[in-house]
């Protein structure tokens, strides 16, 4: 069962994945790409990470991929061709297959057997727990983050005052 | 019981198909989300390898992770408004102005 709910929700990752790469129009590369993630959420609870799968959804599904369906609707581009750029492309093209091959090749190496995993694993609670003791500073320090890219975006995209 | 290798190489093909997608595509909102891509293949590859060592620490690692996309798409996207209003393109290829 776990391996059939795998290969289904990989399967539909990858085949996502080619539409937003092949697609021509924004709007349908940005719904292929949120299949891409409702894949990867199913993935992560198949991996008892319930806290992030819960975050997948609602912060990437969610959050950033209207920010994405906003701006492409702010922004009303027609693509007049949407072709792929030809200059070099072939040797990008090869570069990165050899780069993915080698990438798999590597993945397929590796031999590590799953641990006992114990109560609690992935959850709200046991995440938070280390959230909020071994990484209180990295934590405190996103929210500085966060900040500065709130007040980033406003003045990047806000108009100038004197057009 | 899928093994940690399935979930690695099924990381790689996104990741290599993010790549291809960054490298190939001329469109910048298409890139940023190929960008995206990219690294919703690491949190998977964290997450699998975290399951697999019985340790959480890579949990943390997808929740920064997560705040650094959620910051990077939203600077990026305001800098691509910015840039579609001074050249009503969004053609990575038509925005050279840097270039030597």
């Amino acid at each position: 069962m776990q391996l059939l709910m795998f290969y289904l929700l990989g399967f539909g990752a990858v085949i996502s994945a080619l539409l937003l790469v092949t697609n021509k129009r924004p709007v349908a590369a940005a719904m292929s790409l949120i299949t891409v993630m409702l894949c990867l959420a199913g993935l992560y609870v198949l991996l008892d990470a319930h806290l992030i799968a819960a975050l997948q959804i609602i912060v990437y599904a969610g959050a950033i991929m209207v920010l994405f369906l906003f701006v492409i609707m702010l922004l009303n581009i027609e693509e007049k061709s949407g072709r792929l750029s030809n200059r070099k492309i072939a040797l990008q093209f090869v570069g990165i297959l050899v780069v993915g091959a080698t990438l798999i090749a590597v993945a397929g190496l590796i031999k590590i057997s799953p641990a006992q995993v114990t109560d609690g694993f992935g959850t709200t609670e046991a995440v938070g727990k280390m959230l909020f003791t071994d990484f209180l500073l990295p934590f405190e320090i996103a929210s500085i983050l966060l900040l500065a890219a709130i007040v980033g975006a406003v003045i990047l995209a806000k108009r100038r005052i004197d057009d | 019981m899928v093994s940690l290798n399935s979930y690695l190489i099924l990381g790689a093909l996104l990741f290599s198909i993010g790549a291809i997608g960054v490298f190939t595509r001329r469109n910048a909102l298409i890139i940023y989300m190929c960008i995206e891509l990219m690294l919703n293949a690491v949190n998977l590859t964290f997450v699998a390898f975290s399951k697999y060592l019985g340790n959480m620490d890579g949990h943390i690692f997808v929740f920064m992770i997560m705040t650094v996309a959620a910051a990077e798409a939203a600077v990026g996207l305001a800098i691509i408004i910015a840039l579609f209003r001074n050249k009503e393109t969004v053609n990575v290829d038509a925005i050279n102005l840097m270039k030597g």
